[in-house]
């Protein structure tokens, strides 16, 4: 072997990686059938799939935390047992993860210097860590503070630690798990000019994804994996969205582009200067207006954290409101309890889809039933009727295409998007007069997104008044007829679909006043 | 093949739990001297050996099962009662009282009455535990116990005073009550000790069944347990059914209280311990819900087990001649054995999987021994 060449923050370069023939089972699944994935050093390799074609099981051998069943991974020509994070660590990988592993009430130092022996023994050694940090800020041109505090930084910046965190670990290679879902389109935009400069610099990225558009924008190469499988491999300057998509899917999609501009006199869900306060006790709306009409849908974008779940919770009944007003066809909704929200004819799908929405261990017909227990259907004095549950969750199951292999199958053994089309299916089936669709279709694969903003569209045709709540700019702009954008609990404005763009959106996602209308883009 | 073995091993998990703790129990006695086999002969003959050994085998396998089974709507609703031993000492006080005080009624009457009496008395002494929970969060694993200790000195008052027998006078009095009129006993289902308390208790055990799994109430009771965001997107008022499961729980902890009462003791007497009435039923009967799956039938043959295991120890003792607190010592055996078995066979599942990791992965590098074409960057 020749020497390896350095990076420019001094950890040795990894110049090529090839997973070759990867094979990994899990009881009744075949996640990985033969894979064959490489990257190389100055490259930004895309790994591209929907929701359990096997990315992240993928990554995860690659990462040590699972083993392959059969394949081998080799390193600069050398094949490679990789049992656990350190030894993965130890050949130069890092993983940043979707959700951050940093301690808020430690600083930058502390969570970078986290698990890492210390060179003084029992004593920390903070200020050589820090010393590092800055060294390594500079290289990379990540203006990161080694003193300040995890929970004064944004996500962006505390994106920024984690890779800090990585380097300083003495990644050459590096596994990004769907880094910019949580950041907003200006974030996005700088993050990507430090992955490219850390490309050109000579290090390996592995960017997992399922946003096309970002592959586009900034990857070189893009590896699409489907059902376990490797679909194709192709530079990103020979392909498109589309052919992306259809390769993800299997089949050409639909794009929904049909949105309208509607008047009503007398809107369906009226919410008037609503104020909450969050689980913390701190306020996460500030006086909330907006309107509704019948046969509209109403997107609210922002950033996550900025008060969506606290307002659905509040329209649901599940959260007390400090003042302000919540009105559906002139009924006087504040204070009601989710019994009588339900009752009044709000659906709900929740963003919490595991934690709130479902219960994983009940079976699809227990959890079809869940808000509509009491329906003459379902049971007379206290005692459930069986045999229309039983028929009535059939049905719906097949309306609603819910492909589970039984109405009695525990929730938790089916897909995000089959679990999430038994929410769908429940509340939809109620012929709502409002729907609080709060991040619909997050975790879901393309098939299933497609199938519910079908759905969605279809209730907004028969008159439902819908709040769509969503992080993903590419469904508010898709289902959308208004759009209204959160910002630290407030809105920033609203704008008819026709005038948005995605710059004017992103703006306001960051909290800057909403410009003057502008064309349609 | 190996899917099929395991699976068989898993199944059979309690009852190996059962014999390994029995052959730890073994050493014990080969340590004082006494044969194993012998004992455990005499165990098993003591549990099933005739009619009469299976009647009292059933006979303290009765307030396991019911205090099980109020165990089990507790635990669905994601609640713990540690309190059986209180809410029993309630049914039972409650129930005599009742008896001694209308000597004379009908006791088609009178045996109804008193079980509800019990079972509501056991009830209400559950519901303070749940309101506690769900006013001021107060956990409920610490309310139950203590309301045990007050149960027992609630007990020792009136067994000293209100309800003790008329003819105890003086400081040398028995705090005991009078016997219960004879026609208050519980009809006797064949000639032995059994009597009626089993078949109401198999009969509530399913009956509970079919409320947790059949109605809207049972139904909610198991959402709150599982996961209580949910239930209050559902709609469910969750404070509620945390009251409603415990009251629920000491129910028929109460109503196992009474039917001891009526059913075995006929009088009520206290040396100041709470098992002095209970037998431990209310912390046994926990064991036997554990064992039985948390499920109200399953609860019945664990119950069964456990009564096998204390009435057999008892013959065991008499015919090897071994110190009582061996008997103690065995049954916590099987208890600390048992109950961990589900913990050990979650973490064998596991490590048998790394295994089969590890030997898929020796195999897969001996396959690497053919050349890889691939040059060094």
């Amino acid at each position: 072997m020749t020497q390896k060449q350095i990076l420019p923050s001094g950890n040795p370069r990894i110049d090529r990686l090839e997973m070759q023939g990867i094979v990994k089972r899990f009881p009744g699944v075949l996640a990985n059938d033969h894979v064959n994935f490489d990257v190389n050093a100055f490259e930004v390799h895309a790994l591209l799939g929907e929701n359990g074609a096997g990315k992240s099981t993928l990554m995860k051998q690659l990462y040590g935390l699972y083993h392959p069943d059969q394949g081998q991974i080799i390193f600069d020509g050398e094949p490679r047992l990789i049992h656990s994070p350190r030894d993965a660590i130890n050949l130069g990988i890092g993983m940043i993860h979707q959700h951050f592993m940093l301690v808020d009430s430690l600083t930058v130092a502390e969570n970078v210097a986290l698990g890492l022996p210390s060179t003084r023994g029992i004593m920390t050694d903070l200020d050589r860590v820090t010393k590092r940090i800055c060294e390594l800020a500079e290289v990379y041109g990540l203006d990161v503070e080694p003193d300040a505090y995890i929970w004064q930084l944004s996500v962006g910046q505390q994106q920024k630690v984690e890779i800090i965190k990585a380097l300083y670990r003495g990644a050459a290679l590096l596994i990004l798990d769907e880094p910019t879902a949580v950041l907003t389109p200006q974030e996005v935009d700088d993050f990507f000019v430090t992955l490219t400069k850390m490309a050109n610099d000579g290090h390996a990225l592995i960017f997992i994804s399922h946003k096309l558009h970002e592959v586009m924008a900034f990857t070189h190469r893009v590896t699409v994996l489907r059902d376990g499988k490797n679909v194709g491999t192709v530079n990103t300057v020979d392909t498109n969205k589309n052919l992306l998509a259809e390769m993800m899917v299997g089949r050409p999609l639909n794009f929904i582009r049909n949105y309208k501009t509607i008047k009503c006199g007398n809107p369906r869900l009226k919410v008037e200067n609503l104020s909450a306060l969050s689980d913390r006790g701190v306020p996460a709306l500030k006086n909330v207006s907006f309107e509704v009409c019948a046969g509209e849908v109403l997107g609210l974008a922002g950033v996550s954290g900025n008060g969506q779940p606290e307002l659905a919770q509040v329209i649901a009944g599940l959260r007390p409101s400090t003042s302000g007003k919540i009105m559906i066809d002139d009924e006087n909704l504040t204070g009601s309890t989710p019994m009588q929200v339900i009752d009044k004819g709000v659906a709900y799908i929740p963003e919490k889809r595991n934690v709130e929405g479902l219960i994983k261990e009940f079976s699809v017909s227990e959890n079809l039933i869940m808000r509509d227990l009491d329906q003459e259907i379902y049971s007379r004095n206290a005692f459930l009727n069986m045999g229309n549950i039983a028929k009535r969750s059939a049905d719906l199951v097949k309306t609603f295409n819910v492909k589970t292999p039984s109405i009695d199958t525990p929730i938790k053994s089916l897909s995000g998007g089959n679990a999430q089309k038994v929410i769908l299916a429940r509340e939809i089936s109620r012929q709502p007069k409002v729907l609080i669709a709060a991040q619909p279709t997050r975790g879901v694969d393309i098939g299933a997104t497609e199938y519910i903003h079908e759905r969605i569209i279809e209730q907004r045709e028969t008159g439902t008044a819908t709040l769509l709540i969503s992080e993903d700019l590419d469904e508010i702009f898709a289902l959308s007829d208004r759009i209204a954008v959160i910002f630290h609990g407030e809105i920033m404005g609203v704008v008819d679909r026709k005038d948005a763009t995605l710059q004017s959106i992103g703006l306001m996602m960051a909290g800057e006043q909403p410009p003057e209308t502008k064309t349609a883009e | 093949m190996r899917i099929s073995w395991s699976s068989i091993f898993d199944a059979l998990l309690p009852v190996i739990a059962t014999l390994a703790a029995l052959a730890v129990g073994a050493v014990m006695l080969i340590l004082l001297g006494a044969n194993p086999l012998v004992a455990y002969g005499a165990l098993l003959e003591g549990a099933f050996g005739s009619f009469n050994a299976l009647a009292d085998t059933i006979v303290k396998a009765t307030p396991l099962l019911l205090v099980g089974i109020g165990i089990c709507i507790a635990f669905r609703a994601g609640v713990i009662n540690i309190g059986g031993e209180g809410q029993m000492i309630l049914g039972g006080l409650s129930s005599i009282a009742l008896g001694l005080a209308f000597p004379d009624a009908p006791g088609i009457l009178m045996i109804p009455m008193a079980l509800l009496i019990g079972f509501i008395a056991g009830g209400l002494w559950g519901g303070i535990p749940g309101y506690l929970k769900a006013r001021f969060n107060v956990n409920e694993i610490l309310s139950t116990i203590m309301l045990n200790v007050i149960a027992v000195q609630l007990m020792n008052l009136l067994l000293r005073g209100p309800l003790i027998q008329p003819n105890q006078k003086g400081a040398a009095a028995i705090p005991q009550t009078a016997r219960l009129s004879a026609a208050f006993d519980l009809p006797r289902l064949v000639p032995t000790r059994l009597h009626l308390g089993a078949l109401i208790a198999v009969i509530l055990a399913i009956g509970v069944y079919f409320f947790l799994w059949r109605t809207t109430i049972g139904y909610r009771i198991r959402a709150v347990g599982l996961n209580a965001a949910a239930s209050r997107y559902a709609g469910i008022k969750v404070n509620r059914y945390i009251v409603l499961s415990l009251m629920l729980s000491g129910a028929f902890s109460g109503l196992a209280g009474a039917i001891q009462v009526y059913g075995v003791n006929h009088f009520m007497i206290t040396d100041g311990s709470a098992a002095s009435f209970t037998g431990s039923a209310g912390f046994n009967g926990i064991v036997a819900a554990l064992f039985g799956q948390l499920h109200p039938v399953g609860t019945i043959p664990a119950s069964f087990l456990f009564g096998a295991l204390l009435v057999g120890a008892n013959k065991l003792q008499r015919v090897v001649q071994v110190p009582a607190a061996l008997i103690t010592a065995l049954n916590g055996l099987v208890v600390v054995f048992v109950v961990s078995s589900e913990l050990w066979r979650r973490k064998n599942a596991r490590r048998r999987a790394i295994k089969e990791l590890e030997e898929k992965l020796a195999a897969a590098a001996a396959k690497e021994i053919s050349p890889q074409p691939e040059g060094g960057g």
